[in-house]
């Protein structure tokens, strides 16, 4: 196998050339252009300058989107880990036939539509959806109580969209615990409890961990969400981009703004790499 | 007895996070059968009314054959690119393996929204319109990656040795490749092909910033439609996709067991 060495760069060039044309520029490209300046006309004018930046930064509207991103995105980390961890604990221990199945069906929400999954919580929320009928049908209502546009609804939406992702992450580390520790833990008389808190959580860090920066990743960058089930006050920083960009057209400015995502992004990404390692991830995810 | 009340404690909250997962769903596909002009509660009946207004609805047709080209295009592409590309990495060892291994994977890591803003400034200096072929080559940088996992996921179970067994017989490289190495990839295609073509099918975010008027996808006409309130239309139009991307990887998980037990 050593005979050809350009062999592997061969197979490797068409994804590699893709990859660097499409990503690699473009990216260097928003970097360049959060530089630029916007004329009055709407012209983008080449500079070298901090201008985008200093606006982002020049009173409390813009930073406060993205304060309200990195908040949201925590909020989903520690709810999808509550929702997440026993179900995916569940499926460790469980010895039911229909445990295939179940993953399964956990699986089945990434083959979905992401925008049937969001809009679906108008269903359930909204003013005539299903739990203010319930609720009114009880008696214990008189009129709708407003659920939708706020962040809780955004919330919903999110977990529907990354729970999954949590408990996969999980259960993989999960799954890879000797279950003969239980045993012993149990034998040497561990309770229940005392075997899964000093054998079974420390194990499965990893997958936790590896869920909770995917989690919080996948949320600080998400559009769809607080755009369907959001409020005018609910916007997150994805918001932000698409509307300087599709709205209002300014380039330089729109592009300043995704190279801060980039960069909040970045940096959460290198220290979890530096402590942690990136590759549990690309594990889940096969 | 204490541990198995904690235990049903458990089966029990889990059974909680599935209605919470699919609720929302079913009632997706249960509205989209109601006769009533707004899509709410309480039923009053049962029609396939909204079904046949939508199969009337030239706009959305249109939609639904743009995802489909679209979405069969990328898988071809992204496959055809992605498989060399895990052969490389399952392998062979080359300097800056894993460092490439990660680049190529790290688009799931960048926010669509910042995939989107990238490539229409690219395309927008190059001084090119927003075209059909800007659709196809973001949506195959977007399904790279995943194509890139599954197939390198499934590539790890074949031996080199089967290939230098059969030239070690007489075949040439390209008959053994035809015969041995091809036939043993075949689910890893049919694999990365499905996943990139799902994919695409569903993507929303980056779409909106590529997408004109005359080439719009399902997803971004459901987008555009929900301006003015979520209609049983949509309801059944999810309905309609819905059935559609799970019936396909549910088909091709039977087609490949059924292929590999043929081999």
């Amino acid at each position: 196998m050593q005979e050809k060495p350009w062999k592997p760069w061969a197979l490797l060039s068409p994804s590699l050339s893709a990859v660097f044309l499409l990503l690699v520029v473009p990216v260097c490209f928003i970097v360049v252009y959060s530089f630029w300046l916007r004329a009055p006309s709407g012209a983008d004018i080449p500079a070298f300058q901090f201008g985008n930046y200093a606006k982002f930064f020049e009173d409390f509207f813009y930073p406060s989107i993205l304060i309200r991103t990195i908040r949201v995105a925590l909020e989903t980390v520690i709810l999808c880990l509550v929702m997440g961890y026993i179900p995916a604990y569940f499926f460790y221990r469980s010895e039911s036939r229909h445990k295939s199945i179940l993953l399964l069906l956990i699986m089945l929400p990434f083959w979905i539509s992401f925008i049937i999954r969001t809009l679906s919580w108008i269903n359930i929320l909204g003013d005539s959806g299903l739990i203010n009928y319930l609720l009114i049908e009880m008696g214990i209502l008189n009129e709708p109580l407003s659920m939708l546009y706020n962040e809780g609804a955004v919330l919903m939406g999110l977990l529907q969209y990354l729970l999954p992702f949590m408990i996969l992450n999980v259960y993989v580390s999960l799954d890879g615990i000797d279950k003969s520790l239980l045993e012993a833990a149990r034998s040497l008389g561990c309770t229940e409890w005392q075997a899964f808190k000093e054998v079974v959580l420390p194990l499965s860090m990893p997958g936790v961990s590896a869920g909770c920066l995917l989690v919080f990743v996948l949320t600080a960058g998400t559009y769809l969400p607080p755009m369907i089930l959001g409020g005018p006050g609910n916007d997150m920083i994805a918001n932000l981009i698409f509307k300087r960009i599709i709205g209002t057209l300014d380039w330089p400015f729109g592009s300043a703004i995704s190279v801060i995502l980039l960069v909040l992004l970045g940096i959460i990404v290198f220290t979890y790499n530096r402590y942690l390692g990136i590759n549990q991830i690309f594990k889940t995810l096969q | 007895m204490k541990r198995i009340s904690g235990w049903s404690l458990i089966r029990l909250y889990t059974i909680l996070v599935y209605v919470f997962m699919f609720a929302p769903i079913v009632a997706v596909i249960i509205l989209s059968f109601n006769p009533q002009q707004f899509g709410s509660f309480p039923m009053k009946g049962f029609s396939f009314e909204w079904y046949v207004k939508l199969a009337g609805n030239e706009t959305i047709l249109r939609a639904f054959k743009n995802s489909m080209v679209l979405g069969s295009l990328t898988a071809i592409l992204t496959t055809a690119i992605g498989i060399p590309a895990a052969m490389a990495f399952v392998r062979y060892d080359f300097p800056g393996k894993n460092s490439l291994n990660t680049l190529l994977l790290a688009p799931i890591m960048i926010p669509e929204v910042v995939l989107g803003v990238a490539l229409l400034l690219f395309i927008r200096w190059l001084q090119q319109p927003k075209s059909f072929l800007l659709l196809l080559i973001g949506h195959v940088v977007i399904t790279l990656p995943y194509v890139l996992l599954v197939v390198q996921a499934r590539l790890v179970g074949i031996k080199r040795e089967y290939e230098e067994a059969a030239m070690s017989l007489g075949a040439s490289p390209f008959q053994a490749f035809r015969e041995i190495t091809f036939p043993l990839l075949m689910p890893a295609i049919l694999a990365g092909m499905l996943f990139s073509f799902t994919i695409s099918f569903d993507d929303v975010t980056a779409t909106l910033f590529w997408a004109t008027a005359s080439n719009q996808t399902v997803p971004v006409k459901i987008f555009g439609m929900l301006r003015n309130s979520i209609s049983p239309e949509i309801n059944a139009l999810g309905t309609v996709m819905i059935i559609l991307t799970i019936s396909i990887p549910l088909l091709a998980g039977y087609l490949s067991r059924k292929f590999s037990k043929e081999t």
